[in-house]
């Protein structure tokens, strides 16, 4: 072990505390007795109890649910596929497809469905906001998988084929099992992308659909007020719960990047 | 690849190619329809005129072929378009600096911790990345928020030299904080992935060569860490270059950058056209500066790391 200039602990500890501060503050106001989230009052759970008989809050939360649902199944499936093409076969077009999506500005993703949709006639609601899920998270799915395919002894899959299985028995039984933590950390990531999503939802869900991310948009436009960061609160806690969980799962998941 | 013992060549390659087609067409074709496609579609909007009641004119009117040019040169000629886009380039780049200067000592600090450590501190940089983006901004809305600790604390100072007060929230103060927060953890993870691999031989042999700290990393650290801090700048500027909620929520009116302009087009003013041509501004400068990144960031890779400098 070496040994740290105390500069360079200080400069990393004020890093991480710039990271944290913000985040706890929003945390700390949840519990606090005042409508202001200037200083501390009192412990109170009513923002919570507030938040739980708000049915436009909880619908928003429904409707985020469901998108989340639908669009890390269907990103999870096809971005293994992705990634099993790309990790195996010599593709050009595919990476680009897959990749590109995450690399430049959400905006730009969101518009250019907007004009799409609309100009198909497709009536913009819960089902074009999963379509535009579904397509920026096969990305990242895709990425995990092929890490994952990247670290396995690929001589199993071909052992498996010598003994004369097809190549979907061989995948089915050998490779599969054997990526499997990869496809769950990958769909674990896609359902919190989509869950957290405000940019491309905001573009794609047209005017009647409300999603969590455009509630709260929509909440803090108006003002701030304490009932915002307990909804904030309890969506930290999920998202970061499930990353947690992926992580654990692809430990490689930390260097793909 | 698969083996062949039991397969004769030709049905295995034949098999082969079938499975190459099954795994990769039902991602192709979702993304050709709903990333390709619209992405087509917008070029072409570009060349249109927009529709009375927003949106786009017909096709073809009275027998012409609705295709022109107005609206890119209403964005190089209204300078007010180009000053935004100017604009928008600035805060990146300040984004993308301030990001390198606090990510720095992160990286350094978890690539030097004992490897049990790494990946829990690295998590911690990346935890908040997986936090709400919404919920991100509206932190800096409490924060800088009028009553809170610190606008309290600053325009206190500033009373005592007697100055008016002033409003950290709704300001390109504001806007550039956050931006800075938001971004920070995409700078760290390629510093770190370069730092991580640096031999600590070469900082031992240049101490005992008599170089001091400041020395070392002038000489050594930063120069060898030329690709991660290239990497880490696409991704960070890429992003803070588009960005619109964050000028939104905490900017004043004169904080209007790039994204906020597209979203106007889309959204109230709805003309696609002209919101198409700015979203394809946007595309080609995050390309070519992307694709610079990746061009320094080889060459620099190709001279300064082939030489014996590293032995990662």
């Amino acid at each position: 072990m070496r040994r740290h200039p105390v500069a360079l602990w200080a400069a990393a500890a004020a890093g991480y505390a710039f990271l944290y501060v913000p985040l706890i503050i929003v945390v700390v106001y949840s519990f606090n007795n005042s409508r202001l989230n200037a200083e501390w009052v009192g412990f109170t759970l009513d923002w919570y109890d507030k938040l739980f008989h708000n049915q436009e809050m909880l619908s928003a939360a429904g409707n985020s649910l469901l998108i989340a649902l639908v669009a890390s199944l269907v990103s999870t499936v096809l971005g293994t596929m992705a990634g099993v093409a790309m990790y195996r076969y010599k593709t050009r077009l595919l990476p680009i497809l897959v990749l590109t999506p995450i690399a430049i500005p959400e905006i730009l993703m969101g518009v250019s469905l907007l004009i799409f949709f609309v100009l198909l006639n497709f009536t913009l609601g819960l089902a074009s906001v999963a379509l535009a899920h579904i397509a920026f998270c096969i990305g990242f799915v895709a990425i995990v998988v092929r890490a994952r395919l990247a670290g396995m002894d690929e001589s199993l899959t071909e052992a498996a084929r010598d003994c004369g299985a097809t190549p979907w028995q061989a995948f089915r039984h050998v490779t599969l099992p054997l990526i499997m933590p990869g496809v769950i950390a990958g769909a674990l990531m896609a359902f919190t992308l989509s869950i957290d999503d405000f940019v491309i939802t905001f573009f794609t869900a047209g005017a009647g659909t409300v999603t969590l991310p455009l509630q709260i948009y929509s909440m803090i436009k108006i003002a701030v007020t304490p009932e915002v960061n307990a909804v904030s609160t309890l969506l930290m806690l999920l998202t970061l719960a499930l990353i947690v969980i992926a992580s654990r799962l692809t430990p490689s998941l930390l260097r793909s990047d | 690849m698969p083996g062949t013992s039991s397969h004769s060549a030709m049905t295995s390659r034949s098999s082969e190619r079938f499975g190459k087609w099954l795994v990769s067409a039902p991602p192709l074709v979702y993304l050709l329809f709903f990333f390709a496609i619209p992405s087509l579609i917008m070029v072409l909007a570009s060349f249109r005129t927009p529709g009375e009641f927003g949106g786009l004119s017909p096709l073809v009117e009275d027998g012409r072929l609705d295709l022109n040019l107005d609206s890119y040169v209403r964005f190089f000629t209204e300078s007010v378009y180009a000053q935004i886009f100017v604009k928008s380039v600035w805060y990146a780049l300040l984004t993308t600096l301030f990001c390198l200067l606090l990510a720095y000592p992160l990286a350094a600090l978890i690539a030097r911790s004992p490897k049990k450590y790494r990946d829990l501190l690295l998590l911690l940089v990346i935890l908040p990345f997986w936090s709400n983006f919404l919920i991100r901004i509206y932190a800096w809305m409490i924060i800088l928020g009028p009553n809170a600790a610190m606008a309290r604390a600053v325009n206190g100072v500033l009373s005592w030299f007697g100055h008016e007060p002033v409003a950290l929230l709704f300001s390109s103060f504001a806007v550039l904080v956050c931006l800075v927060y938001v971004h920070l953890p995409f700078m760290v993870l390629p510093l770190y992935a370069n730092l991580e691999k640096h031999d600590q031989a070469l900082l031992d042999a240049a101490q005992d060569l008599g170089a001091n700290g400041w020395q070392r990393f002038r000489r050594i650290t930063f120069p060898l860490s030329l690709p991660g801090v290239y990497a880490g700048a696409a991704l960070v500027f890429i992003p803070a270059l588009g960005i619109f909620a964050i000028p939104d929520i905490l900017g004043g009116p004169e904080d209007s950058l790039i994204g906020n302009i597209i979203k106007q087009q889309f959204l109230e003013t709805r003309d696609w056209p002209f919101g198409s041509v700015l979203s394809i501004v946007l595309t080609v400068a995050a390309l070519v500066l992307a694709g610079l990144a990746a061009w320094v960031g080889r060459s620099q890779l190709g001279t300064r790391s082939s030489g014996a400098l590293s032995r990662a």
